[in-house]
């Protein structure tokens, strides 16, 4: 029966993880994707020095926020979602719904800034190569997203990696409570101050097997779009 | 009616004169090659007839009417010509769907598709290489796949930029006879740039002298480089090319005497007159003598420095009248802190020599 209620416990947590940070990733993926994109086919455009001044401000900005701390996200998130907080009547705190607006917050600028450097680096050759052989500005701008296809995945994969494997944020705004926001990494570090090392090593291994699955993928997506 | 007139085309690119005057017609169905070194500006010259590129000032009339680079839809013009850039960018799909791709782009029948693009693998011997993925090509059969390209929609006028640079003898060849089997079958006019003087000479109908901007002449490869039997006619137009007695050597390669004592090695095999070219990004610089593997070594002094922007072009002066040009980045310039009248050494291997 122990055995029983352990693994239903661990089934329930790894879903939980998947499930909110498979949420974050496919709603940051609708956002960051086209921003990445826009911003990707502007680099190339600046010429005059406001406008390189914009793209390098506006550049330094997104990197700032691929590197957010996700402790500070989730201090914010909780106090925007509090009791007395400005979106406090909603009653999100300690629920799923936090947790995915969390690593929402997390994962749009890695998403952006991952999606724009792809776009970036093709879009001058493809889009000079698209317009010598006829192409229109539409159409050649269609073959530059086609070739950062790669690039758009790995942003994508790599947002899913972070969001993952992250614990400050949605220990923060989800709580950790059991069976309800308990996902893989904050069960980790209550299990281990319980000292329940069997339920935090199984659930360990859960969450490098995912490592490892994500970084599979990455590779072969790197490998497959490698251009030379 | 002339395919391609050039009226006074300039092109500055901030303050520097990238183009200066350049004026040329282009007959229907003629091959005509731009020669130069680095930095001619030849480049530029192409990507401003595919209208990648608005000139400063001047014209160009293509079929008689002037290009209006102010146009918001180039594609229809564009459409008509085929391009092929120095940098072979290819698409991350299939050779059948590259090839198949400006096809698209015009919207053509399926069916036609199919059958166009196995003629032009065909043209370009790259039958059986339909399916595989175009990046995992060699450099060689890549820059294949991009002239597929540009023939499979038949245009009118084919631009290339340095089609063969890089390129391994066996598919320089492939390409040189794709080029002329299209100008003799189809009657493409043809436009292309070259730096070896050589590849225009079996090519070209006319040559142009492209130097530092300027068109420096313009004619037949006789009229401009003259016969190796005859005093070359512009021996000045274009930078280190000789012309002396060959003979073979012992060991198969041959040895060419260009006068003042000065003879240069070079892998060819030939007995009589010759015309010599040393490509100047060829020539290795250094201040001593370099213990290595290159044939040719002479000892010169700096006798003319040129700023070319990110590279210096020098001019190494080896015997009373002979001197060789030499093109080094401005980084190594300003670490080897070289000057006029400094000593310098200059080396180049025999696989480099060109000749006719």
């Amino acid at each position: 029966m122990i055995e029983s209620a352990f693994w239903d416990e661990i089934w329930n947590i790894t879903l939980l993880s998947l499930r909110v940070s498979g949420t974050a990733v496919l709603i940051g993926a609708l956002i960051g994707v086209p921003i990445g994109t826009i911003l990707g086919f502007r680099q190339f455009k600046g010429k005059r020095t406001l406008t390189r001044f914009v793209d390098i401000m506006l550049k330094s900005v997104i990197n700032t926020f691929m590197g957010l701390p996700p402790v500070v996200v989730g201090l914010v998130v909780y106090l925007l979602f509090t009791a007395s907080g400005p979106f406090g009547w909603l009653g999100l705190l300690y629920t799923p719904t936090a947790m995915i607006i969390t690593q929402l917050i997390m994962v749009v600028p890695i998403i952006i800034g991952v999606t724009m450097s792809a776009v970036g680096s093709v879009e001058k050759a493809i889009r000079e190569r698209a317009l010598s052989l006829g192409a229109t500005e539409t159409q050649a701008a269609w073959l530059v997203l086609r070739e950062a296809r790669m690039g758009v995945l790995t942003s994508i994969i790599v947002a899913f990696g972070a969001a993952i494997s992250e614990v400050g944020g949605i220990m923060i705004t989800g709580g950790n409570i059991r069976w309800w926001t308990r996902t893989l990494t904050t069960a980790i570090v209550v299990e281990t101050e319980l000292g329940n090392f069997a339920m935090a090593l199984t659930l360990g291994a859960i969450l490098l097997s995912m490592a490892f699955i994500i970084n599979l993928a990455l590779t072969i997506v790197q490998l497959k779009g490698a251009r030379r | 009616m002339p395919t391609v007139e050039v009226q006074n085309l300039s092109k500055e690119y901030s303050g520097r004169q990238v183009l200066k005057n350049v004026s040329f017609t282009v007959k229907n169905g003629e091959v005509f090659v731009l020669v130069g070194p680095n930095g001619a500006g030849k480049t530029t010259l192409l990507r401003i007839l595919d209208l990648l590129e608005e000139p400063t000032s001047g014209r160009v009339f293509f079929n008689a009417k002037p290009i209006d680079y102010s146009a918001r839809d180039k594609a229809v013009l564009r459409r008509k010509i085929g391009m092929v850039f120095q940098q072979t960018v290819l698409f991350n799909m299939s050779v059948f769907d590259n090839v198949a791709l400006p096809l698209k782009i015009r919207r053509e029948d399926e069916s036609n598709i199919g059958k166009r693009v196995k003629e032009t693998l065909e043209l370009v011997r790259l039958n059986g290489f339909e399916r595989k993925n175009a990046l995992a090509l060699s450099g060689g059969e890549a820059q294949r796949v991009a002239i597929a390209q540009a023939l499979v929609t038949e245009p009118e006028l084919l631009l290339l930029d340095e089609p063969t640079a890089n390129l391994d003898p066996r598919n320089v060849s492939i390409v040189e006879e794709v080029l002329s089997h299209i100008n003799r079958e189809k009657e493409t006019t043809i436009i292309m740039t070259t730096h070896n003087i050589f590849q225009a000479e079996n090519l070209a109908h006319r040559v142009a002298v492209l130097n530092e901007g300027k068109i420096e002449a313009v004619g037949t490869f006789q009229e401009v480089f003259g016969k190796p039997a005859e005093p070359i006619k512009s021996f000045a137009k274009l930078e280190n090319v000789f012309h002396g007695f060959s003979r073979i050597t012992a060991e198969g390669t041959s040895v060419v005497d260009i006068g003042e004592g000065l003879q240069i090695e070079a892998t060819f095999k030939k007995t009589g007159n010759v015309v010599l070219h040393v490509p100047p990004e060829e020539i290795i610089l250094s201040i001593h003598p370099l213990f290595s593997s290159a044939r040719n070594t002479f000892e010169g002094r700096i006798m003319q420095i040129s700023d070319m922007g990110h590279v210096a072009k020098l001019k190494v002066k080896v015997g009373a009248n002979k001197s060789f040009t030499v093109q080094i980045t401005k980084r190594s310039f300003n670490e080897m802190q070289l000057n006029i009248g400094s000593k310098v050494y200059i080396t180049f291997k025999a696989s480099s020599v060109q000749t006719n």
